[in-house]
Parts: structure tokens; C-alpha cells; sequence
């Protein structure tokens, strides 16, 4: 056999047949620092994209990544009107390149019908001072950066929405 | 910060045309769904290498046995699958979560959505979840699953497929694929299929014909290898 990647499919409509089992929408538990992420998936024309799921990976509120675990690994399927809502706790700093911290942020994938390969993008806390000296935020054109930020509610909670297209167009990162 | 990162080393990019573009006409809902802007690249960090790893206790009991549904057995061939997952280094992937889901026999999904005219099977709900052992072999047992329309363009039919989602051990090495079925008239029409641009890169999701595991007098059985995202060598490589 060849060893070059396997070539990524659509989820198609009727994924949740086949994920429902890990579907997970809180991380925080009893946990008394307990945020809030919700938001909505759009489409090209604006429309809302009903048959999409969100994936989640964040450190703990320390900054450290599960190792032999699945804590941090969230799943999130998109309601009828491609609204999703997370509960988790606020991930801390990451070691970054050259030992820079990263500020705090969740990794996220989003599989919908229609894409051939699931998009990555980050959720940052816009009101995390952290955020200016973040190395991989400085790689986002300044006037994209805004669509990885999470902001924050009178209510406490954060919004975030994921645009696939248009002059709002979500940055999503390869890496 | 109790996790170092001092030379974090990333994972491959793709092959020239081994994966499908975002926006691919002939797939219709591409076109409104896919982003238009190249992906930003960005260094792997902590946050890309490392990955959830799943415990076989989350697995209830035969959700690697697709044929034994609500008390009877399902219409249809019944087959085994079974397959290795390796990454691009030709390292086994041992102990990952992969999840599949699929159509019956007739072509139909257990799904509100799913409006084709081909009767719902009572003993088949499409879906099953296996680890793969120490050597990255997997092994599964369901029924072949049927074609089906869809309304991309006139007379538009997917060709039989069973959906796989896998993990690795990153979570830059997700990756959800679908595998397909040897001799299919169906694939060189199927815009899905056919988006992958390298001929090679596609006939890698077709699997085959699996003589020394089919099961005599029982279940034909089928071979469906998977590669997932090699790491790189050097932290300085990408």
C-alpha cells in the first residue's frame, strides 16, 4: 500500500447516525467556572447550516492537554437552525513556538454535508489581554483575526459563529 | 504551563491533488459550503499534536457487530470488514477509536432526513465503533450496504459506501473517509468519489475483495486499508 494520507470524504446529511455516541456538549461538570461558547454555522448566502457538527480540543484551566485521556475532546452536532452551544471551562495559557505562551483557545473542526474535508479554525476569548502577544493569532491579516474571537455577553457567556464564505468568511488554518 | 513544547514536530501536508478541494461544482453543495479562502498555514503546536485518546470502556457490548440489531438479523449480504490503519511513516495506528455508519441493504439511512422510497430496516441502525489492536488492525461485521439517490443532479446515485471517522493520535490527524466497494459502475460518476483529483488517491477508498478473511458458507469479507497524517521528522521539516 501506498503511504500517502487517505483521501477525506464528506460526513454527508446522516452523520449522526455514527457519531451520536460521541457526542459530547459539556466539558465543565459541577465545575463552579463554568463558560458558555454558542453560536451559529452559515452558509455562502447567509443561510444556516442545519447538518454540520462541531469538533472541540482544548487544554484544562491549567494549560495542559489530556495524555492519556479524552477530556478536552468535545463533539457538537448543529440544531435546525445551525446553532451549536458548548459548555466548558476557559482553557489556560499553552506552550507555544519558542516557548512563547499561547494565549487561551479551543481547536475546532467543523464536518458538514458539503465539505469534502472538515475545516479547522480556533476560538480565542476576546476579552483575554493574552491575545496581543499570541503567535498564531499574529499569522491571521488583522482584519480577519476578529472571526476566531469568542465575544462576550452581558450574560457571561461567549458568542462565536462560524461564516464559510462571504466578506465575514470564518480564518481557517491548515496546519 | 507543565507541558514543554521545545520542538513540537508537526505532520505532512497532503500530496499534490491526494486530497479533494473545498469547492468542487460537480458536488453541488460545495459550492456555497466550501471556503474560498486558502487555509492560513500555521506551525503545529502542542494544541495540533496532541489528540483525545478514547478508552475501550466507552464501547457497549457487539458495536462492532453491525448484524445484530433489536432482536433479529437484517435483510441483506452480510460481510466482514477489517483493514489496518497506518500513518504516512507506515506506523501501525494502534488503539484508536474508528467510527462508522452506513445505509441498508436497500439504500436506506435510519435517519428523519433521509426521505428515499426503500424500506427501513427494524434490525439495522447503520452504526458500529471498534479499536484498532496493537498492530492497527481493525475488524467489523455488517451488511453490504445498497446504493442510493441523491438530488445532486439528475439521476444522481451514490455509489454503496460505509462511512469511517478516525482519530490517530493528534488531533491534526483527524480524518473522516469513506470506503467504497470493488467493480462499482457507480464510482467514475459519483461527484464525491471522483473530487479527489489523483486517480491513485481514489482508488485507495475503494477497498477489496478479502479472500482469507471471508468467512466460508457464512460472509464474503472486504479489505479497506486507511492511512492517516505521518509525523514529521524534524520540528524544522515543515
Amino acid at each position: 500500500m501506498s503511504f500517502q494520507q487517505s483521501a477525506s470524504q464528506t460526513v454527508g446529511p446522516y452523520f449522526i447516525i455514527g457519531l451520536r455516541n460521541g457526542v459530547k456538549t459539556d466539558l465543565a461538570g459541577d465545575a463552579p467556572d463554568a463558560v458558555v461558547i454558542r453560536g451559529q454555522v452559515f452558509d455562502g448566502l447567509g443561510a444556516p447550516v442545519p447538518d454540520g457538527v462541531l469538533e472541540f480540543w482544548q487544554a484544562d484551566a491549567r494549560g495542559c492537554y489530556a495524555e492519556n485521556g479524552d477530556w478536552g475532546f468535545a463533539r457538537v452536532p448543529l440544531d435546525a437552525d445551525g446553532r451549536f452551544e458548548l459548555r466548558t471551562v476557559r482553557p489556560g495559557a499553552v506552550a507555544g513556538p519558542q516557548g512563547a505562551p499561547q494565549a487561551p483557545h479551543l481547536l475546532v473542526n467543523v464536518f458538514m454535508r458539503g465539505l469534502l474535508k472538515h475545516a479547522c479554525t480556533r476560538i480565542y476569548f476576546d476579552d483575554e489581554p493574552r491575545n496581543a502577544q499570541d503567535p498564531i493569532l499574529a499569522l491571521v491579516p488583522s482584519e480577519r483575526r476578529s472571526t476566531l474571537l469568542a465575544v462576550r455577553s452581558d450574560d457571561g457567556s461567549y458568542r462565536w459563529d462560524v461564516h464559510m464564505q462571504g466578506a465575514r468568511e470564518t480564518a481557517f488554518l491548515s496546519y | 504551563m507543565s507541558q514543554e513544547q521545545d520542538e513540537v514536530r508537526g505532520y505532512r501536508k497532503p500530496f499534490w491533488n491526494t486530497q479533494p478541494d473545498y469547492i468542487f461544482e460537480p458536488y453541488a453543495s460545495t459550492v456555497l459550503r466550501g471556503p474560498t479562502q486558502v487555509p492560513i498555514r500555521i506551525p503545529s503546536t502542542l494544541s495540533e499534536v496532541s489528540g483525545p485518546r478514547f478508552s475501550r470502556d466507552i464501547l457497549g457490548s457487539a458495536e462492532d457487530d453491525l448484524t445484530v440489531g433489536n432482536g433479529g438479523a437484517p435483510q441483506g449480504e452480510r460481510i466482514i470488514v477489517s483493514g489496518r490503519v497506518l500513518d504516512e511513516n507506515g506506523r501501525p495506528v494502534r488503539n484508536t477509536l474508528v467510527e462508522v455508519w452506513q445505509a441498508n441493504a436497500a439504500g436506506r439511512y435510519q435517519h428523519a432526513r433521509d426521505m428515499h422510497d426503500a424500506p427501513l430496516d427494524p434490525h439495522f441502525s447503520g452504526e458500529g465503533r471498534v479499536f484498532t489492536d496493537e498492530h492497527g488492525r481493525y475488524r467489523f461485521k455488517t451488511i453490504k450496504p445498497g446504493a442510493y439517490p441523491w438530488r445532486n443532479h439528475y439521476n444522481a446515485w451514490r455509489p454503496a459506501h460505509i462511512h469511517f471517522s478516525l482519530f490517530g493520535e493528534a488531533f491534526a490527524q483527524r480524518l473522516v473517509t469513506q470506503m467504497y466497494f470493488p467493480g462499482d459502475p457507480l464510482l467514475e460518476i459519483d461527484p464525491i468519489y471522483r473530487a479527489t483529483a489523483d486517480e491513485h488517491a481514489r482508488r485507495r477508498l475503494v477497498s477489496t475483495l478479502d479472500w482469507e478473511n471471508c468467512a466460508s458458507e457464512y460472509a464474503l469479507a472486504y479489505r479497506f486499508d486507511i492511512v492517516l497524517r505521518g509525523r514529521l521528522e524534524t520540528p524544522w521539516e515543515q
